[in-house]
Formats: C-alpha cells, structure tokens, sequence
C-alpha cells in the first residue's frame, strides 16, 4: 500500500513537469470560454506527440500499454502546472475497442486517440433521456448502407466533431433494449444538421443538437454487430461515470489552485465564509484524486467496470458542484472588478448531477446493483 | 503508486472484522453484557493490536499506521467496546519521545474539549483533564513543560465518566500531582506532536470509516426486511436514494482516510497533518450525514434507545470530537493554503 511513485514513475512525472513547463497552451476552461475550442485539437495533439495522452490504452491503437495509475500523475501535473486537462474521450475509446471488429478499431481508433479525428456522441433524444432505450432514430439499410433519421441533443462537441457514434433503432420489431445499434457517422454530409445549444452559463460550443434526416453510414461503420448498440451504450456510460477516465481530477484541481490563488492575492476582499468554502473545495477535489488513486490502483488486478462508476460519478459531481459554490461566493465578492468567470464555473457545475447519467439514476444503480436493496 | 492493500493487511483486517463480529456488541442491551465485553477485551489482548505501535527495531513501530487504521476501522464498524484507541496513541506518544513502553494499561489525557493534549506545568505540579478510551484502563499520559518541549507524565485514572460514545468511556481527571515516567526520554518537539497529532487524527478518520460502513449496512438490512404498504421500505427511491448517497460518502471517506494513514509514517509531519486535516473535514461531515440517515430510515425505532443506529452516531461524534472535528480541519486546510484559518497543531 504506497500512494508514492515507484522509480519509473517519478522519472515520468519529472519528463512531464519539464515538458509542461515549456508547452502549456494556458487555455481557458472549456467550462467557461468558447476560446478553450480554438485551442483543443492542437492542446490534444501536442499531448499525445510528446507521449503523455493514451498511456493505458493498447499499443495497437496508439497507446502505450502502461498501467492506469499513470493516468493519476498526468492529471495531478496538469492540475500543478495550471495547463488544461487532458481531452475526456476515453468512453468513446472503451466503446469502440470492446464493441468494434478489428476493422473499425484499425480504421477509426487510432485518429480520436491521436487527436487528428473529432468525435462526438448522438444517444440522447428529446423524448428519450434517461429512458435511453426508448430512443427513436431509425437506421434502415439500403443496399450496403443505413440511412438515418433522427434527432439527437444534448451532444457533447457536436460543434467541432467529424464523426458521430450514433444509437439508433436498427429492428423495430425487437424489444426496445435489443433493436438497437451503433454507426460511425460522417457529420460534413447532406442530411446533417447540426446547431449548438448555448448553455445556462452562455457558453455555445460545447453543448448541441443534430437532426439526421436521410444521413448515411456504411454498414461497414457499424460498431459491433446488429443489436448490439445497448450493450455499447452501456459500455460507454460506464466510462463516462469515471473521473478517472475523463481525467476530471484535473479540472478540479485546476480550478481550486485557482480559487486559492485569488483568495491569497486579495485576502481583504473576502469573507471567511468564502474561506471555508474554498477549504472545502480543495478537500473534495483532494478527495476525487485520492479516490481515483485507489480505483485505479484495484484495476491492477484486472478488476472490471461494474456499477461502482456510479458511485464515483456521484463523488466526482459532489466534487465539481462544491468548486462551483465556492466559485459562487468568489463571484459576488469580484462582481464588477473582472470578468464573470467564477458565475460561470457555477452555472457550469449545474450539468454535472444531468450530463453521464443523472443523479438521480446513479444513486437507482447504486441501491440496486451494490446495496442489494430491493427493485422499486 | 499502488494503493492496494497487501495480502497481509487484507489478512489483518479479515482477522478483525471476525473479531468484531464475534464479540462485538450486536444489539443495545449486549452493551450492558459485561461477561461478553471481557472476552473481547481478552481476546483483542491476545491479538497484540494494542501495541501496533510500540517500537521494533531502532524506533520504528511493530507495524505502519496503515496496519493501526485497518484495526481501527473494523473494530469502528462493529462498535468494538474495548479500548483500542486509547493505548494505540499512548504507545505512539511514548515511541516518539523514546521512552520505555508502559507498564500498566494506559490511555491518553486531553484538555475537556478534547481538541488536544492536557499540559501540566511540570512533574508534580496538579494535572486536570479527560482521559479517553478507559475501558480497563489505570493510567493515562499528558504533556508537561519542560526546556526544549514537552516530557511524558501521568496521572492514575480511576472509575469512568459520563461519554455521549456508549461504546468508549471516559474519565476526568481532576488535579493530581502528574508524576515523570521513570527512565529516560527525549523532549518532544512541536513537529513531534504535530506528526503525533497526524496520526491520531488519520486512526480517528478510520475509526469514523468503520462506524459510519456499520451504520450503512444496519440501515439496510432494515430496510430490506421492515415493510409499509404492503412491501419492503428499502424498494421506496426516497430510501434508496438517501443510502446510496450514505455509501458514496462511505467511499470517499475511505479514500482519504487511506491516504491520512499512509502519509502518517511516509510525509513531513507538516504534510502528514495536512492529509490528515483533509480527510478529516471529509470524514468527520460525511459520518455526522450517514448515521443520522441511518437513524432516519429506521423511523420511529431509530429514535428509541433500543436500536443501534444512535449508537453508532454517538460512535462518530466522539471521534470527530477526538482532536478537533469539521471546522477546526478545514481551518487547518485554510491556514496551509494561507487563505486564513488559523494554524493547527500544539504549539
């Protein structure tokens, strides 16, 4: 039991502080400024060229095949260093190597993890949010391809994406958890429509919707086999419930290095509410990176996903929604003197309990599939 | 980095999760089974956990407090009414000062608030405090002013006082003379009692772990079995919803308080108080939350003294209280940060 490095670890933590010293892009937060966007897909690939992106992943797909645990000190150097967290697209990446042929890992693997490829994800629908499998986008075959139609929202990165994984209803007549199945989508192509959301804090490029009317994909672009999209669905949520996946550890340690930092520049201008609220912050942001510590030390063992991602999707929102009431507080106290940042940050931190899963429907899986307790 | 436990912890904490099975305290009325509780005293005596860290080889502890907190967490979930604690910090306080071990069962000796060490003036001069964890025990040690420090003294402790912890009595300790342990010591230095102050605090942290998993798995098993409207209440997802959040903060509260116990024989005494001020402001707030939902999904039974669901929160707010609680660490979290609070340890 050592929360320490091990030799080749520190030798990898020192590479990584040196390297981040020279080549941090000092974007803002996508949470907070479009800009963030301009600077993402180089951000990415930068990452990933100087070898600090993928590390876990395997070397047939363009990682390197290290143990997860190096995941924890990239995040913890980005935080320290201020630089932005790595791309959240590891879900995309779990979906895609457990449920693809070796055709569509060769094919489209190796682009998002290199960061040359901008995906986004089409599951939700207006009438079909946690409900999923009542999604209704319809994917019907026409000779070698399936033509689709739908609309999708709440897409992540819909905005900047060339590609689309797309759930959609391949057999009607099958019941609604297996008539479902999963397509890579060109989205530059007629009868895509794509228009951002703006969200509560005024962002616009993080946040859209897409209506496919008559899109095509290849059947050679279907992800796993006919029926088999719920079972990817599912293999993608649970990633997306992982901080240490998406390397949330990062943003929020960024985040309150930042609100201790503006306390410290200013201590007359804040109020000792202020204070316990950022101590708080750091607490819980110092607890997510612990906790990921520990999760990702268990997958030492080969230990798979199971519902315990919903427990540290619950922890990872408690997380992200006390950095943004501290944020609150910092913002009424610098209303007016600097940009509103901070009210941003907050507004933010609402989609956290929504965005992967509500709250709602982790805390029904955690009863449920850990606590034993009894189906409602 | 790896943070899993090795297969001996593994095998400690089997051990102690059976001890605490078998001889722990299952209902209300057995904490009242005195021949019940002497065989656990017996039986955790037999164990040697009390002297985890006493020292081996050089000054080194028997074993790390990582081992200490793997003991403390389960014999926390079983409501373990038998001194562990007490003798635990007592033993670290007397290996950092390089003094001999000691001879009779001893516990420590804090100020009534228990935020910290009773002082006394000097060896001899009347010592006043309250000695915690004293099931079984005679004698408790405090600080005294001395050139350079503090040394170790003691005071006897006699009989037992009124604890809002119906599981670890306490005792006060009005005015003795305090009497210089025989042999020689060492001075402890403000860092020696900080990185003493560290370790209490993580075993503290475990200790809250253990009672608030309890609590989690009474309320369940309650809730699987106690019926309204003609079904289990545990199928409602206004009960479900209260004690998946109970279990996510369980999880978390492992996580830190993991790492509190690692960094309390691995970092500077500084760093080590820091990670233990973290995890217990997240610990401390997290069980106060758990217990009290364990009393609300036992309804109008977990307000009655018969259920155990009060005797695990009066459990948790004991160990908050042991050392300071919520406020006092994230005071501490604050001072490190220098965003306020006010510097923590005993200067």
């Amino acid at each position: 039991m050592d929360f320490a490095d091990s030799p080749e670890e520190a030798a990898f933590r020192r590479r990584l502080r040196a390297w981040l010293a020279e080549n941090n892009p000092g974007l803002p937060a996508s949470s907070t400024s479009d800009a963030y966007w301009d600077g993402q897909a180089s951000w990415h690939q930068a990452l990933y060229d100087a070898g600090f992106f993928a590390l876990s992943w395997p070397e047939e797909i363009g990682g390197q095949g290290l143990p997860s645990v190096y995941e924890a000190i990239v995040d913890e150097e980005l935080a320290a260093a201020g630089a932005p967290p790595r791309p959240s697209l590891g879900y995309l990446v779990q979906g895609l190597l457990r449920h693809g042929g070796d055709d569509v890992k060769r094919r489209f693997l190796p682009g998002i993890v290199n960061g040359r490829d901008r995906w986004c994800q089409g599951f939700s629908e207006p009438d079909a949010g946690s409900d999923l499998a009542s999604l209704r986008t319809r994917a019907e075959r026409r000779g070698d391809e399936y033509v689709i139609t739908g609309h999708k929202v709440w897409t992540s990165y819909s905005d900047s994406a060339a590609w689309c994984l797309v759930l959609a209803r391949t057999d009607p007549e099958a019941p609604k958890h297996r008539g479902l199945s999963a397509f890579a989508v060109r989205m530059d192509q007629p009868g895509v429509e794509q228009r951002p959301l703006k969200m509560v804090n005024g962002i616009t490029r993080e946040f859209g919707e897409v209506v496919f009317d008559g899109a095509v994909a290849r059947a050679a672009d279907m992800i796993g086999e006919p029926g088999e999209g719920w079972r990817l669905a599912m293999t993608v949520v649970s990633h997306e419930r992982e901080p240490g996946e998406l390397g949330y550890v990062a943003r929020y340690g960024k985040a309150v290095n930042e609100l201790v930092a503006r306390l410290r520049a200013e201590p007359e201008r804040f109020s000792s509410e202020n204070v316990r609220d950022v101590a708080w912050a750091v607490v819980e942001a110092e607890m997510l990176r612990l906790h990921v510590c520990r999760r990702l030390s268990d997958r030492l063992d080969g230990v798979s996903h199971g519902p315990e991602g919903s427990v540290d999707k619950l922890l990872m929102t408690w997380v992200e929604q006390a950095v943004g009431h501290a944020a609150l507080g910092v913002s009424e106290r610098t209303a007016g003197i600097e940009e509103d940042t901070w009210l941003k940050m907050y507004l933010y931190s609402r989609a956290q309990s929504v965005m992967g899963g509500t709250s709602q429907i982790q805390r029904n899986l955690v009863a449920t599939r850990i606590l034993g307790l009894p189906a409602s | 980095m790896d943070v899993r436990l090795s297969s001996e912890q593994q095998a400690l904490r089997d051990a102690a999760a059976r001890l605490a099975d078998d001889l722990g305290p299952k209902s209300v009325a057995e904490l009242g089974d005195g021949a019940r509780a002497a065989k656990l005293d017996t039986a955790l005596e037999a164990t040697g956990w009390r002297e985890l860290r006493t020292p081996a080889d050089g000054n080194r502890p028997l074993a790390s407090a990582v081992e200490a907190a793997i003991v403390a967490e389960e014999l926390g979930r079983g409501l373990a009414d038998t001194s562990f604690l007490g003798p635990t910090l007592a033993a670290e306080l007397r290996r950092r000062a390089s003094a001999p071990p000691a001879t009779v069962p001893e516990t420590v000796l804090l100020t009534p608030d228990l935020s910290r060490l009773a002082v006394a003036g000097g060896a001899g001069e009347p010592c006043s405090g309250t000695a915690i964890d004293v099931q079984g025990i005679t004698s408790a040690l405090a600080l005294a002013e001395v050139a350079g420090g503090h040394e170790l003294v003691t005071v006897p402790v006699y009989g037992t006082s009124p604890s809002r912890d119906l599981t670890r009595p306490a005792a006060e300790v009005s005015g003795p003379p305090a009497v210089r342990l025989p042999g020689t010591q060492t001075p402890l230095s403000a860092a020696d009692i900080e990185g003493w102050t560290a370790f209490v605090v993580a075993l503290t942290c475990a200790d809250l772990v253990g009672t608030m998993r309890g609590a989690v798995e009474l309320a369940c098993s309650y809730a699987g079995v106690r019926q309204q409207y003609g079904t289990a209440i545990g199928s409602f997802q206004s009960v479900q919803h209260m004690l998946a959040d109970a279990h996510v903060s369980v999880e978390g509260s492992r996580s830190v308080a993991l790492h509190a116990a690692w960094a309390a024989d691995t970092l500077p005494a500084g760093e080590a108080l820091d990670a233990a001020a973290v995890a217990k402001a997240y610990c401390a707030r997290a069980a106060r939350a758990v217990c009290e939902t364990a009393i609300q999904v036992h309804g109008g039974i977990g307000n009655t003294w018969e259920c155990l669901a009060h005797v695990h929160l009066r459990r948790a707010l004991l160990s908050t209280q042991l050392l300071g609680g919520v406020g006092a660490h994230l005071d501490r979290v604050a001072a490190r940060r220098e965003i306020g609070g006010v510097p923590g340890g005993l200067r």
